[in-house]
């Protein structure tokens, strides 16, 4: 057998014998663990970033073309910087306005509508435009009855 | 070090104008509990020479003729607001330390970049994300950085580091009178003005054997501060007059209800404590909850809840029952929380509450509370623990003028027009 035999002390100066503490873990990995998933959390889906992100409720039916009904819920998300083409909510007279951002010409900036029976507002560059935010969903629910009301609360 | 203060710019009326915009650039008013006196106004406001403590009814006739937009605390709303913004700036800069409702430090160590650019990009991102203006001081302490912060607000652009040379701090501290420094009361500035210390740059310059003796060690710490000496910690710090708050990291996280909840009693009998110390009574009682941000692992949650009392108290039971079923409508099992926080705001002057018909300090409470400040001066504050007690809902405060709860109500959000 081969081992180290001990030595003994003799002339030489004791030695600190260092002491590695060892982290054991205190259960067993489960076959399990690798096939955990969590439930679909809206949040997670709606809400990428909270602290930016803001609800509204729609009044009007200007957007109807890009799918945002009177009366939906718009998620919000102030944190996005806006480009041509994305839904935002924008300041206009001193009241929210939810519309299609779009580019005119070179530098020039519009505000459209997406229903026929609505204008287009066009802007005097990017320094007119004042964004809230971009809207990145909207939600519109069915329930005209009322019954989806939240249980056990 | 590095640290920064960020400081949000008349915090209640800004929050106000957040989903107003057509009171962009108007002056503003927000009114005390009970809708009784101005506690803040907007810029152009105080511009118009209303002051902070006027009276409402006192204030009518500026009012009418200037149109001022006038509002009731709307505590909710800036509680809501408050947390975005925190929440924000702990995930540009993850050391930082929430001082008040409205101010935070940033310690900006370890940031690539210089520190003015990397605090303009963040109130820039506050300001676009949130909606609330902010200034910001930069400096090697928190004293400094407070200092700086005022300066901030007087420039154009808002953010101001101090220094970098001694002599440019010391031109600053010349300016400032010493009541201004973080930390020396109005008592305390008033004796140091009777020898001779009226600056904070006089102050700075100070015997520290002197300093010691007169002002305590918290005042030396001050002055160390004042020297570019990094010397005071966050539990040191005395409640700003907005709001006490009273929190902390727990060392492992803490899953169990039942924990939470004596955290939470702990917390809000601390935070009384400071209450009482300072001769106030609260209406709000605000309960934070939150995991981990920085372990990926963990699954992430925050809430808050804000409970608004029936009537301003310093009641312990009463605070701690508000955020006791603050707690516990947040509470969800199965995260593992980093920390729970108590926020107690609303506050006003015990003695200047103006009398109310129905009003009458109940004696009994009083002499509970008093009871309870002697067993926990003498024996520590766990001789005791506050066991649950009824909130009074006798009457409820007058607010006239409360806007929506925009951010934590589904009934009240805000309209975006399609048309």
């Amino acid at each position: 057998m081969n081992s180290t035999p001990c030595q003994p002390a003799g002339d030489q100066a004791p030695s600190a014998v260092p002491l590695f503490p060892l982290r054991v873990p205190a259960g067993f990995p489960s076959p399990a663990d690798d096939y955990a998933e969590e439930s679909l959390d809206f949040n997670r889906l709606l809400v990428a970033d909270p602290p930016v992100t803001v609800a509204m409720r729609v009044a009007g039916d200007s957007m109807i073309g890009a799918g945002i009904l009177d009366g939906d819920l718009i998620v919000v998300d102030r944190g996005l910087v806006a480009r041509p083409g994305d839904v935002v909510v924008a300041v206009l007279d001193g009241e929210f306005t939810v519309k299609r951002l779009k580019r005119i010409g070179h530098d020039g900036f519009a505000l459209a509508p997406e229903n026929p029976e609505y204008p287009e507002i066009p802007l005097d560059g990017a320094s007119e435009l004042t964004v809230l935010g971009v809207v990145v969903h909207a939600i519109h629910s069915f329930d005209s009855a009322g019954r989806a009301q939240p249980r056990n609360r | 070090m590095t640290v920064a203060l960020i400081d949000c710019n008349s915090f209640y009326a800004s929050c106000e104008r957040v989903f107003r915009p057509d009171l962009a650039g108007k002056p503003i008013v927000v009114l005390s509990n009970n809708d009784g006196c101005i506690v803040a106004q907007s810029r152009e406001a105080k511009n118009l020479g209303i002051p902070r403590g006027l009276p409402l009814f006192k204030a009518r006739e500026i009012i009418e003729k200037e149109d001022v937009a006038v509002f009731s605390s709307n505590y909710a709303l800036y509680a809501d607001l408050s947390r975005r913004i925190m929440d924000l700036l702990a995930s540009r800069v993850p050391r930082m330390e929430v001082y008040s409702i409205d101010e935070a430090f940033l310690i900006l160590d370890g940031h690539p970049g210089d520190p003015a650019g990397l605090c303009r990009m963040v109130r820039n991102d506050v300001f676009r994300g949130v909606g609330i203006p902010t200034s910001v001081g930069i400096g090697p302490t928190k004293v400094l950085a407070k200092i700086a912060a005022k300066q901030a607000k007087k420039r154009p652009d808002e953010v101001f580091a101090i220094g970098p040379s001694e002599s440019a701090v010391d031109e600053i501290l010349a300016g400032t009178p010493v009541k201004e420094v973080w930390g020396v009361s109005r008592g305390l500035a008033k004796r140091l003005a009777e020898r001779g210390v009226a600056t904070a740059l006089d102050l700075k310059g100070v015997d520290d054997a002197w300093a010691k003796k007169r002002i305590t060690m918290t005042g030396l710490r001050i002055v160390w501060e004042l020297r570019g000496i990094p010397s005071i910690d966050m539990e040191e710090i005395p409640p700003p007059k907005q709001g006490i708050m009273s929190s902390k990291s727990f060392g492992r996280p803490v899953t169990a209800l039942e924990d939470l909840r004596e955290a939470a009693a702990d917390y809000a009998m601390r935070a009384a404590e400071k209450l009482r110390n300072q001769n106030s009574i609260c209406s709000v009682v605000d309960v934070a909850l939150t995991t981990n941000y920085f372990r990926d692992s963990d699954r992430q949650y925050s809430a808050n809840r804000t409970v608004s009392l029936a009537r301003p108290t310093d009641y312990l039971p009463s605070l701690a029952e508000a955020a006791r079923s603050g707690l516990e409508a947040i509470y969800k099992p199965g995260y593992r929380y980093k920390k729970v926080s108590v926020y107690l705001s609303g506050i006003e002057d015990k003695n200047k509450r103006q009398g109310e018909l129905f009003d009458a300090p109940d004696p009994r409470k009083e002499a509970v509370s008093r009871a309870v400040d002697r067993i926990t001066a003498k024996y520590g504050r766990d001789a005791l623990h506050c066991r649950a007690a009824r909130l009074d809902a006798d009457w409820h405060m007058r607010r006239e003028f409360l806007s929506p709860l925009y951010t934590t109500r589904w009934s009240d959000l805000p309209v975006a027009h399609a048309r």
